[in-house]
Formats: C-alpha cells, sequence, structure tokens
C-alpha cells in the first residue's frame, strides 16, 4: 500500500484541449477516494494516468515515493477492477481467486486461507469449486473484485464503474459487499463512479469531476454541508441545494426584502458582486407560532414516503423544502425559517462561509 | 372509461407469473405498479399489450373484450427500461417510426413529431443521431416514440432505471408534464422504487409474485399498508419488523426489550404480533436505548441509511443528511411506541394498527 502523488498532471489526448488540466492531487495511503463527475469530465483519464494505461502529457506520478510516470502497468504491482469482468472462463471460482497470488510466488499454504477470506468477504464460499463459466453476470463480476482484493501487497486498488453491469436491483447488495471487503482489506482504493450515491457510500473522500477538473475534493459530509459552487451543491443531495439571489443591506442579506444572514464579513465585501445564499430542503424549517418567519405559499408537495418535497413560492422565488410526511404539509400559506448556520453565501458563485 | 383484469393468471413452465390478478385502470390516470424484481410486474404489461397469452380471466376496455385482441389491434404504446432506439435513423426518424408504420400522411407526421418533440425538450435535436445523445436524452426519444402515437394504454416499464441518479430525478419531476399531453389515456408504469410510485401515481398498485396485495391512492397505503409484506415493499428504506407479544400494557419484543404501550395499542387483545417502525421514526441517542451495532452506512440522496444489528435483530434507521457512521460503531436507539404498527403474527400479516398522522 502507498501513497500516490500526482505532480501537476496533465493529459491531452492530442488537441488543444486537456482531457485533464493540470492538477496536484495527492492520494494518501489506506485510504478510499471516488472520483465523481458526469460522463467525459476526465475520471477514467486520471485513473488510467495512476495505473500506467496511459502515460500523462504532462507532469510526474509518485507511487509510494517512486517515481512510476513511464513505467508499464504490469511493473505498477497495481490491482484493477474495470466495467466488465475480466475472469478465466475455464477455471473455477477458486482458480480465479488465487491466480493473482500464485503470480507473485506465494506457496499453497499461504494462498488457501487468503482465497477462503476473500471469498468469504464476498459472499463466494459456495461457489469456489464451480467453473467461472457457470456464474450469473453478477457473481462473475464479483469474481473480478475479487481478484483486486486477493493480494494484500498491492500499492493501490483502481476501479472504474465497476457495478455498470449489475442488475439495477442487485446493487445495494453489491455495494455492500464491496464495502465492507475493500474496509477490511485497507488498501488504497481510487473508486470511479458517475453515480452520486455510489461515490458518497463509498469514499473518505470524494473527488466532483467537471470538464477536466477537480472542481471539490471533500468528505462526503463536507460536500454535502458546504459545497464549493452551485456545480457541487446541485449535483450532491436530492433533491439538490436551494440557491437563493440575495440583497445587501450593510451587514445584512436580504432575500425578497427578508433579512437571512446577518454578519460583519458581509459588510467587507465588494460591491457589485453577485450575492447568493444556499440551502439544503432539508434544512429549511417551519416558524412554528405561525408569525415569525417569512411568509411562503406552498403550491405542491410531492410525496415520497417517509418525507414529502414542497415547492414553496416566496415573492418571486421557488423553494424545496423537504419535510417529514407525518407532518402531512398542505397547499396553502406557511412560514419558513432559513436557519443561519445551515446557511451558505456564495459570492459571484463560489463558497464565500 | 377503463381497462380491467378480471382473475387474470397466467404461468409458465410451471411458474406462476400472474395470480388471479383484477384490477381496474381508468382512462386520464396513471398508475403506479410497484413490487421487487419478478413480482409480475413485467408479465402485467406484456399481457394487456398482448405480448403474452394468458391462460385464465378477461381483459375489457370500455367494457368490450380486448384480450382476445391481436397486439396490433390494442392501440396500446410501450417503454421498456432498456431504452431501445434504431441507431441508424435520426431522432425524428426514430420518433417518426411508428406513424410511417401506420400510413400516417406525410404532412400530420412532420407536425405530430415535433409537437412531441418539443414536449420531451428535444425540439433541437431532430436531425441528431441517438448515439450523439445523452443518456436522458436517449430515452426521452423513446418515450417520444410512444407518445407520438397517442395510443388509447400506454405502458411504461422501468423507464428510468438505467439512468444516472441526477438524470432520473429529473426526469421524474418533468414526468407528469411529459404525459400531460395524454390526457386521455391509460398510463401505467411500473417501477421497483418506492419513492418513484409514491410521487408519480394518482393510484398504487403493489404486487409480490404473481400477486396484487393492494392498490389505492399511494398515501393512503403508506399509511395504511395492508400487511407486514406491503409495508417492507413500499417503505424505503424497508420498515423493521419485529415479533412480540402484547400484554396489558406492555409491548414485550422477541429479544427481551419491552416497553409500555400507549393507549391504543394496550386496548388491543392481549397476543402475538408483529410490530413495525418506519427507519425515519428510529432515532439515535447518547447514551441508553437500545443497544445496537452499525453493520453498514449507505448514503441515499440527501439522507444516511444505518443498518443496526441489535437485540431486535437488523433495524434500519434514516438520519437526515449526509454522516459517516464506521461499521461497528456501538449505538443506542430509540423509538416512540406511539409510531408503532401492529399486524397479526400469522401469514402475511394483516394490518391490525397504524399510527395515525401528528401522533408521537
Ligand atoms: N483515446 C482517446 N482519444 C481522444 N480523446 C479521448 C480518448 N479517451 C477519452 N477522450 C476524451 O477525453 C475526455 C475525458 O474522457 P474520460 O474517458 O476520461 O471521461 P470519463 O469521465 O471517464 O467519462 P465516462 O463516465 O463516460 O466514462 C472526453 O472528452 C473524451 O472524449
Ligand atoms: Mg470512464
Amino acid at each position: 500500500m502507498a501513497t500516490i502523488h500526482l505532480e501537476q498532471v496533465g493529459h491531452s489526448y492530442g488537441s488543444a484541449v486537456y482531457a485533464l488540466e493540470k492538477t496536484d492531487i495527492l492520494f494518501e495511503d489506506g485510504k478510499t477516494y471516488a472520483l465523481l463527475g458526469p460522463s467525459g469530465c476526465g475520471k477514467t483519464t486520471m485513473l488510467n494516468v495512476i495505473s500506467g494505461l496511459l502515460y500523462p502529457s504532462d507532469g510526474r506520478v509518485i507511487v509510494g515515493g517512486k517515481d512510476v510516470t513511464r513505467m508499464p502497468t504490469a511493473k505498477r504491482n497495481i490491482a484493477q477492477v474495470f466495467q466488465f469482468p475480466v475472469i478465466y472462463q475455464s477455471k473455477t471460482v477458486y482458480e480465479n481467486l488465487a491466480f493473482p497470488l500464485r503470480c507473485r510466488g506465494w506457496d499453497k499454504a499461504r494462498i488457501a486461507p487468503r482465497v477462503a477470506e476473500i471469498a468469504e468477504l464476498l459472499g463466494l464460499t459456495a461457489r469456489l469449486g464451480q467453473s467461472a463459466r457457470r456464474l450469473t453476470a453478477d457473481e462473475k463480476q464479483l469474481v473480478s473484485l475479487g481478484r483486486g482484493l486477493v493480494r494484500n501487497d498491492v500499492s493501490a486498488l483502481l476501479m472504474d464503474e465497476p457495478l455498470t453491469v449489475i442488475d439495477p436491483h442487485m446493487k445495494f447488495d453489491l455495494r455492500r459487499r464491496i464495502k465492507q471487503a475493500s474496509d477490511k482489506t485497507r488498501h488504497t482504493v481510487v473508486y470511479v463512479t458517475h453515480d452520486q450515491n455510489e461515490a458518497m457510500t463509498f469514499a473518505d473522500e470524494v473527488l466532483v469531476m467537471s470538464a477536466g477538473r477537480v472542481v471539490q475534493r471533500g468528505t462526503p459530509q463536507q460536500l454535502f454541508e458546504s459545497p464549493c459552487n452551485r456545480y457541487v451543491g446541485n449535483f450532491i443531495g436530492s433533491p439538490g441545494m436551494n440557491f437563493l439571489s440575495v440583497e445587501r443591506d450593510g451587514d445584512r442579506l436580504l432575500w425578497q426584502g427578508f433579512p437571512v444572514f446577518s454578519d460583519e464579513r458581509v459588510g467587507r465585501l465588494a460591491p457589485g458582486a453577485e450575492l447568493m445564499v444556499g440551502i439544503r430542503p432539508e434544512h429549511v424549517a417551519f416558524a412554528k407560532d405561525g408569525v415569525t418567519g417569512i411568509p411562503a405559499v406552498v403550491q405542491g408537495v410531492q410525496h415520497h414516503g417517509n418525507v414529502d418535497v414542497i415547492d414553496a413560492v416566496i415573492g418571486s422565488e421557488r423553494l424545496k423544502v423537504k419535510a417529514r410526511s407525518s407532518l402531512a404539509v398542505r397547499d396553502g400559506p406557511l412560514r419558513i425559517v432559513l436557519p443561519v448556520e445551515r446557511t451558505r453565501l456564495y459570492v459571484d458563485g463560489t463558497l464565500l462561509f | 372509461m377503463s381497462l380491467v383484469l378480471n382473475s387474470v393468471s397466467l404461468s409458465r413452465g410451471g411458474e406462476i407469473h400472474l395470480d388471479d390478478v383484477s384490477l381496474r385502470f381508468d382512462r386520464g390516470g396513471l398508475t403506479t405498479v410497484l413490487g421487487r424484481t419478478l413480482s409480475g410486474k413485467t408479465t402485467l404489461l406484456r399481457a394487456i399489450a398482448g405480448l403474452q397469452e394468458t391462460d385464465r380471466g378477461t381483459l375489457t376496455r370500455d367494457g368490450e373484450p380486448f384480450g382476445t385482441l391481436p397486439a396490433w389491434k390494442r392501440d396500446v404504446a410501450m417503454v421498456y427500461q432498456q431504452f431501445i432506439n434504431y441507431p441508424h435513423l435520426s431522432v425524428f426518424e426514430n420518433v417518426a417510426f411508428p406513424l410511417r408504420k401506420r400510413k400516417v400522411a406525410e404532412s400530420e407526421v412532420g407536425h405530430r413529431v415535433r409537437s412531441v418533440l418539443d414536449v420531451v425538450g428535444l425540439a433541437a435535436f431532430g436531425e441528431r443521431k441517438p448515439s450523439q445523445l445523452s443518456g436522458g436524452q436517449q430515452q426521452r426519444v423513446a418515450l417520444a416514440r410512444a407518445l407520438v402515437r397517442k395510443a388509447g394504454v400506454l405502458l411504461l416499464d422501468e423507464p428510468l432505471v438505467n439512468l444516472d441518479y441526477k438524470l432520473r430525478e429529473q426526469l421524474r419531476e418533468e414526468f407528469r408534464g411529459l404525459l400531460a399531453s395524454q390526457a386521455d389515456a391509460t398510463v401505467i408504469y411500473n417501477t421497483t422504487e418506492p419513492a418513484e410510485a409514491m410521487m408519480l401515481g394518482d393510484r398504487l398498485v403493489v404486487m409480490h409474485e404473481g400477486r396484487v396485495l393492494q392498490a389505492g391512492v399511494p398515501t393512503a397505503v403508506f399509511d395504511r399498508p395492508a400487511s407486514a409484506l406491503v409495508a417492507r415493499i413500499v417503505t424505503d428504506p424497508p420498515m423493521t419488523i419485529v415479533a412480540g407479544t402484547l400484554d396489558g400494557g406492555r409491548v414485550l419484543f422477541e429479544g427481551g426489550l419491552a416497553l409500555d404501550a400507549p393507549g391504543l395499542l394496550a386496548a388491543m387483545p392481549p397476543g402475538r404480533y408483529r410490530f413495525g417502525i418506519r427507519a425515519n421514526e428510529i432515532e439515535p441517542v447518547d447514551g441508553g436505548g437500545i443497544a445496537g451495532r452499525v453493520t453498514f452506512g449507505e448514503v441515499s440522496g440527501s439522507e444516511t441509511f444505518l443498518h443496526v444489528e441489535t437485540m431486535l435483530g437488523e433495524a434500519v434507521v434514516q438520519l437526515e443528511g449526509v454522516h459517516r457512521v464506521e461499521p461497528g460503531r456501538q449505538i443506542g436507539l430509540s423509538f416512540a411506541p406511539e409510531r408503532l404498527f401492529v399486524f397479526a403474527a400469522q401469514g402475511e400479516g394483516a394490518l391490525l394498527h397504524a399510527p395515525g398522522h401528528g401522533e408521537g
């Protein structure tokens, strides 16, 4: 296991546009990272630079203190899991899992308990004697994953959308098994996905990417609570964060004429900047007394089960509010409160505090 | 004016896919069918579309026999979970395809295709090939091809399941608007996701192993699930259900926990029951509570679901917001007994008591 350092790494596939813009990124030893973003944002490019499937056009790749920028994949001591299962159809599940260890010259006595351990983690114990050809698509991908996890001497485990081929209804179960397996093995893991739930469930840290750049990097909780811009605020969470245009009045911020924020830092802002506050639908509260708070009109309630998503209109703006369904909110007037500790300020689209 | 299934059954190779299904779908309404995989949802749609023959029972439409008509005479359009488009045809031609097949006049084809492309937000993409579109746009092309026919019955089989999370959220929101152009159609929408079924349906049908377990207004089904089985299917994350006994003023759960029963429960006859509590009604407490050990934490949208091993068995707890809780962490849990559902101990566990709104 090792630290991975991308030093001023950037990559262009020949054209003037960089698929991955020059950047400095450190992946710490033993942590799980997710690269999250829409199709074409450069996730696979970054992963392939780490694995050596791609030599970057700029910068250096340092793994465990060693410069591996121009070293072929086979020499990097890295395990990989791809979208589609990579297994030997003619071999048994046991032989498939044992193969990476045999290649490393492990002796039989050590291989058997390690294979048994990984099979147990992934729920494959009953399948060990079976030919891989007879497995379901999901089981084949699990075996692929087991081959990635089985060696405990790799520098890193890299996974590129390993759940794509899995039946959506099986994903929960597989997610749980992968998470438990990778928590146990404590590899340095870099996991590529475009599914926010997958990224937020797996990773110690998530790198949100857009158009070749890492837009924000942080723990799932940080991304949820303090998204650095509207893109992240909208992408993370469901529904996304509300962004409300506000006006400055001395140290105060007014939304539709109602004060929502007061801080001396507001008074020091340069004039002319575009000001917005961000608040998550689940953080909007209701004024209990029916007198204080901001008057709003509920224009629709979507029942999601345990929660309701409420469309509220205040002056010329709309706001989404999430509330427990047991509150049974109905269409009509209501007073809302934006708790200050949950409200974020964005200046020209970027988080200030 | 409606589509009625009366005691419809269908089995293949000894397996029962539809088991005595009786349902009524009204014109102009959207019915969501909720069930796990292999619950019979797809078979139900295929039987209505005439793609699969039924063994028993009748289908009628506005009182006229319908089940005996060949598929092409049924006036039914269907959208599948794997969005299927013709890769060599432009978006416009993909949508025009069913009209051309029916020899609709050219002037009308152009008009109808353009108006449907406008509805699904693809007016500017008519000349592109499907491969030049994002996944969500491709699914909208497939939907547009079903909408353009203005069929009397529109069937949608998990149309969003293969899309990215954010796209699903967006299309779900747009769906009712997309269907506004089909105000006269009978629309049936299959899904495995409770939230989707709840928010889209005027009516909700819950299926399991080929049977209809319950049908009704979504909020009514959610608030008063007919059985413990329905309660599990319509709740995400699933309701925690524990066996126990009611004895005068006490609830004694299997595993040893005892609680004072609130008024309504205390009045029920003593005996064995199953008790259910929803994930958002269970709260972690600092010190005390029911001792538990976290086995898995999962982020879902803006919520965190904790799977916790307790003396009551596995409990699922829903936390608002995104939190990191390490597996193995010991936590205490608590819930208000007023929020318990009570189900019969036998069979599927018929509902005997449901907590009301605003209680507890
Ligand atoms: N071999 C290649 N030659 C030229 N351009 C490429 C090549 N591979 C990728 N690109 C381009 O580089 C950019 C980043 O691609 P990359 O595969 O890293 O995206 P991604 O985030 O992994 O997307 P996806 O979620 O679709 O897999 C895209 O614009 C893509 O078209
Ligand atoms: Mg990729």
